[in-house]
């Protein structure tokens, strides 16, 4: 057996992976992983993955899990360009640094609309409008920063190549903007890195990358989004709870 | 950006790692002559461990730790790894080996390293030095959390290994141990009752130094002793630090 991905293409660093790998030619089996349906505690996945997570990658007996080791150990493994996670140490130090501050200022903070609007009420959930609010500040805050801060003048966030720190941050970004927050709106600079940074990976496969996530309004909207089973509600209340 | 004048002694993994890598097309430069042992080129001895330390001053005060986003520790441990010739049982080489580091320090962030800021704050940060109540129920939800946390830090992570990802200690063991003496410092008795954690913590207290590890912890072992901020400054940090530990 080669190697394996687990992903569910709703989820933000399970996309960053996918089309990094898919980006690059490395064979892989793509295990789907549907989070709200249980899968994620199923017997069958907590043997690939104890920590009940995805992504998760599996490379004969190697089992990895964390999007950020999963796409270095990609990048380092197969013969992928050097940009992506450049062998030059001050070029890679900004990665590191990038997602140090992607950690504390946009993991969590981006999912949220998602959470507010469309999987929160699934389980009959709705977030007073305070925290709402809160919410749309602190993205406006971080995307004010990954502007000032990251892409200044560049062509990509940590430099004139493409990296892994831009496929976290478009990944993150598309979350919100599928449910209809545009964030882009406004923001010429952004959009522009957007749009580079699309052209580079290619047309057929951001389409193919974010179809799911990007229709998943419409879905909601045809109650074809299935009901969350049972044993993910702790899950999703604990989620839920975490948005301040 | 360019530290290519330094390849012929910086410690580059890039050049090292793809053992496995296919690319018959793009032949790799050789490794970099070692700076310790035999083979080693002269030169200053570069303490790399009291480095490593010092250079998380800022974490040393969860004050300074609360603006900057202690995320950063990560960032600058990884690039003084690479910059200065360190046993390879830091940051190996082997591609797994390395890979078991990269997932700890990416784990951490959201788990253990909120969950003992958490407790600092609501155990000792908030009230004592910034004069705010906590709730009991908040502070018996935080360190519940934490323990449950530390829970997973022994099943998952630490199991019956010697340290976090393997027989030797990483980084991924000291950015662990820093994170945990934030509870340690704000009273908790986090290793009562955990002696797989205990010894543990005995074994990388060890492998860095006694000396080494009072000194870089003395400013947050103390941190129940912090005096009462002065209220223009906690009006400037309270969203700062509310920020920092949702």
């Amino acid at each position: 057996m080669g190697l394996e991905l687990y992903l569910d293409l709703l989820s933000q660093p399970c996309r960053a992976v996918y089309i990094f790998a898919k980006r690059n030619g490395i064979p892989f089996e793509l295990r789907p992983v549907e989070i709200f349906r249980g899968q994620l505690l199923s017997k069958d996945f907590s043997q690939i993955n104890s920590l009940c997570k995805v992504p998760a990658l599996k490379d004969g007996d190697f089992i990895l899990s964390e999007s950020t080791a999963i796409l270095i150990y990609l990048s380092c493994k197969y013969p992928t360009a050097d940009h992506w996670y450049p062998s030059n140490l001050q070029a890679r130090a900004r990665i590191h640094e990038y997602l140090g501050w992607h950690a504390d200022c946009v993991r969590g903070t981006f999912g949220a609309p998602l959470w507010i609007q469309v999987l929160a009420p699934l389980i009959g959930v709705h977030l007073p409008e305070e925290k709402v609010q809160r919410n749309r500040a602190a993205i406006d805050r971080a995307l004010q920063q990954l502007e000032d801060k990251f892409l200044r003048d560049q062509a990509f966030l940590t430099g004139q190549d493409v990296t892994l720190a831009d496929l976290m941050a478009l990944e993150e970004l598309i979350q919100p903007v599928a449910v209809g927050f545009d964030l882009f709106e406004g923001r010429p600079k952004l959009a522009a890195w957007r749009e580079r940074l699309e052209a580079f990976l290619g047309t057929d496969l951001c389409q193919e990358t974010h179809g799911l996530i990007l229709n998943i309004l419409e879905q909601a909207a045809n109650k074809k989004i299935p009901d969350p089973a049972p044993e993910i509600y702790p899950y999703m209340l604990l989620r839920i709870s975490r948005i301040p | 950006m360019g530290s290519g004048g330094q390849r012929g002694v910086a410690h580059d993994p890039g050049s090292q790692r793809p053992e496995s890598l296919e690319s018959p097309g793009s032949p790799r430069p050789p490794p970099p002559p070692p700076r310790h042992g035999p083979g080693a080129l002269p030169g200053p001895a570069v303490p790399a461990l009291p480095r490593r330390l010092h250079l998380r001053q800022e974490e040393r005060h969860p004050l300074r730790a609360a603006p900057r986003g202690a995320a950063q520790s990560v960032a600058i441990l990884l690039y003084l790894n690479r910059k200065y010739k360190v046993p390879d049982h830091w940051y190996p080489q082997d591609l797994q080996a390395c890979a078991r580091v990269d997932e700890y320090l990416a784990w951490q962030h959201t788990t253990l390293r909120r969950n003992c800021l958490r407790a600092l704050w609501h155990k000792v940060m908030f009230p004592v030095f910034l004069g705010e109540p906590v709730s009991p129920e908040m502070l018996a939800a935080t360190l519940a959390e934490l323990d449950a946390t530390l829970q997973l830090l022994e099943d998952k992570f630490l199991q019956n290994k010697a340290f976090l990802t393997g027989p030797h200690i990483s980084l991924a063991d000291l950015i662990a141990i820093t994170e945990l003496m934030h509870p340690v410092g704000a009273g908790c008795q986090i290793f009562e009752g955990r002696p797989k954690l205990a010894a543990w913590r005995r074994r990388v207290e060890a492998a860095v130094g006694e000396d080494l590890f009072q000194e870089a912890h003395e400013v947050i072992l103390k941190a129940k002793d912090s005096p009462p901020a002065d209220p223009i400054i906690k009006q400037k940090l309270m969203p700062r630090v509310l920020a920092m530990i949702q």
